[in-house]
């Protein structure tokens, strides 16, 4: 076991966005985070970062450091009007190892480079990250996440907006990771993509409604159960009595 | 002609530190004014340049024109105005633009206010434009101090705060930095609004942070070269503007601040990186 959650609330202004999860989450798992808009699934990832702290409940990280977790967030957080290279971007993933001040060895370089050249990102080094499309941002952000060498990766949405040969690119350093046996959370929209690259799902309508395996969690009477339960954000709801 | 545009600086003193003070600001207040500007922060530092107004105007309404009390004075309410109006904005619904608006316009009238009850016309236009060509050893001090200050700090937050302007949520996923970066970066503009109001005025320094850096951009790309390019310019135009001030009796710090918005509008006009020429002379496309 790598994670576990035990009665989980994450939330804003006591305002309930994930109500009681407990689940446990193995070494080596491979799994999708699926539910509608407004579901909770970034703040699951948040909560995970420990950027939100539980309104209730715990997250127990177990022999794992929050300095090994990798978390790739929705595309349109990084200002890409920044002025600075492929390469650069790529090396930051070395900063668990380098820190604030320590410099780049050639061992990080190496590995920079065997990264831009796994992800098709080759003679991209000097290149602004501003003159890149979506799907090469995409690339160069896995890149990174391929120098962090982190245990466990969380990703949100990492193919919205991403070209389908891009995709296919980005599922399969993500199989790849997975043979490794490191451990993947995925938040994804496209179910047929995660009935056929994720064994398992977790299917989250601010109330956990299913977690297992893909096939048996990915029903038609699942997803009803999730659209009646994400319900409106309601300003006055009373305070929450069931533990 | 070797005379005309060196020689006021080799005859008189005054001259000797209008340069090396305009220098110190130069090398300080235009990386500043790069991250500013990358930030999207450049209004931001006009309305802390205003709001040290009236921390140095009741510097001046206890011990006079001194340059400890005002520079006191004047980092005090810079430090504070940063911390309020973030908290204004982050505690009301209204946006972070209109609450400093409305700070550096209170502070500004203000800050007048307060210099006008004891001062003269003379001291008003002092603290609002400065007076680069009457800087003493205290003010040349300050200036040196706050310089190497900026310097030092720069490059110890450099990597945490390049990635607190443009992936904030990758360096919180790495590191407990963040909070430390942002704020060290805002002391940095104070200091150096500080410093700069001794030479340039309140209204006036921050001229030295965002002009170098916004014609720097035109052209270059990478962040190292705009970082040299904007205190080269800002070095050469308080050249420029000193002997302009001296030959043509001009006041320097207008003088010094024209200089480097005719830079600036040159450089969005010819500038090759983005600038309006790039749009009128169409490139020959690449073939693949």
């Amino acid at each position: 076991m790598i994670l576990s959650c035990s009665n989980l609330t994450l939330g804003y202004e006591s305002h309930p966005a994930v109500h009681h999860l407990s689940l446990s989450i193995n070494k080596g798992d491979l799994l999708a985070l699926v539910g509608p808009n407004g579901a909770g699934k970034s703040t699951f990832l948040k909560g995970i970062m420990g950027q939100i702290s539980p309104l209730e409940g715990s997250i127990n990280l177990l022999d794992l450091d929050r300095s090994n977790i990798a978390y790739l967030p929705q595309l349109n957080q990084v200002d890409r009007s920044f002025p600075i290279s492929v390469q650069e971007m790529v090396a930051l993933g070395a900063w668990n190892h380098m820190g604030a001040f320590g410099r780049l060895r050639s061992r990080h370089k190496r590995q920079v480079s065997s990264a831009l050249r796994q992800l098709g990102l080759s003679g991209f080094e000097q290149r602004m990250i501003g003159s890149l499309s979506g799907g090469q941002m995409q690339r160069v952000l896995f890149a990174r996440l391929l120098v962090q060498e982190a245990e466990l990766i969380l990703l949100d949405e990492p193919f919205t907006g991403v070209d389908s040969r891009t995709t296919q690119d980005l599922l399969s350093m993500i199989e790849s990771w997975s043979l490794q046996g490191k451990t993947i959370i995925a938040v994804l929209h496209d179910l047929e993509q995660v009935k056929k690259h994720f064994p398992l799902s977790l299917l989250l309508s601010r109330e956990p409604i299913a977690f297992g395996e893909t096939n048996q969690v990915l029903t038609e009477e699942n997803w009803q159960k999730a659209r009646q339960f994400n319900e409106a954000f309601d300003e006055h709801a009373n305070h929450c009595g069931t533990h | 002609m070797i005379d005309y545009l060196f020689a006021p600086f080799i005859e008189f003193s005054f001259m000797q530190r209008a340069l090396v003070g305009c220098f110190a600001i130069s090398m300080s207040a235009a990386p500043i004014g790069v991250f500013l500007m990358l930030r999207r922060m450049s209004l931001t530092g006009d309305a802390m340049a205003h709001a040290i107004l009236p921390g140095a105007a009741i510097g001046f309404l206890i011990s006079g024109l001194s340059i400890e009390a005002m520079t006191l004075g004047g980092i005090i309410a810079g430090c504070l105005v940063a911390v309020l109006s973030g908290l204004v904005s982050r505690l009301t619904s209204v946006a972070e633009d209109t609450s400093m608006a409305a700070f550096y316009l209170i502070s500004l009238a203000a800050g007048v206010l307060i210099i006008s009850l004891k001062g003269s016309q003379v001291d008003l236009l002092h603290v609002l434009f400065g007076s680069a060509l009457a800087l003493n050893d205290e003010a040349l001090y300050l200036l040196g101090g706050i310089c190497c200050i900026t310097l030092v700090t720069l490059a110890i937050v450099f990597r945490p705060l390049v990635l607190e302007c443009m992936d904030r949520l990758f360096l919180q996923s790495v590191s407990r930095l963040s909070p430390i970066a942002h704020f060290s970066f805002l002391v940095l503009v104070v200091l150096n609004l500080v410093g700069g109001f001794n030479a340039l005025g309140t209204l006036l320094s921050v001229g030295m942070m965002i002009l170098p850096s916004a014609a720097a951009r035109y052209w270059v790309k990478s962040l190292d070269k705009m970082l040299i390019l904007s205190c080269i310019l800002a070095i050469f135009s308080c050249y420029l503007g000193l002997l302009l001030s001296y030959h043509v009796a001009w006041p320097t710090g207008p003088a010094i601040i024209m200089i480097l918005g005719s830079f600036y509008i040159l450089s969005f006009s010819f500038g090759v990186n983005g600038g309006l020429i790039s749009f009128l002379v169409k490139p020959k496309h690449l073939s693949a």
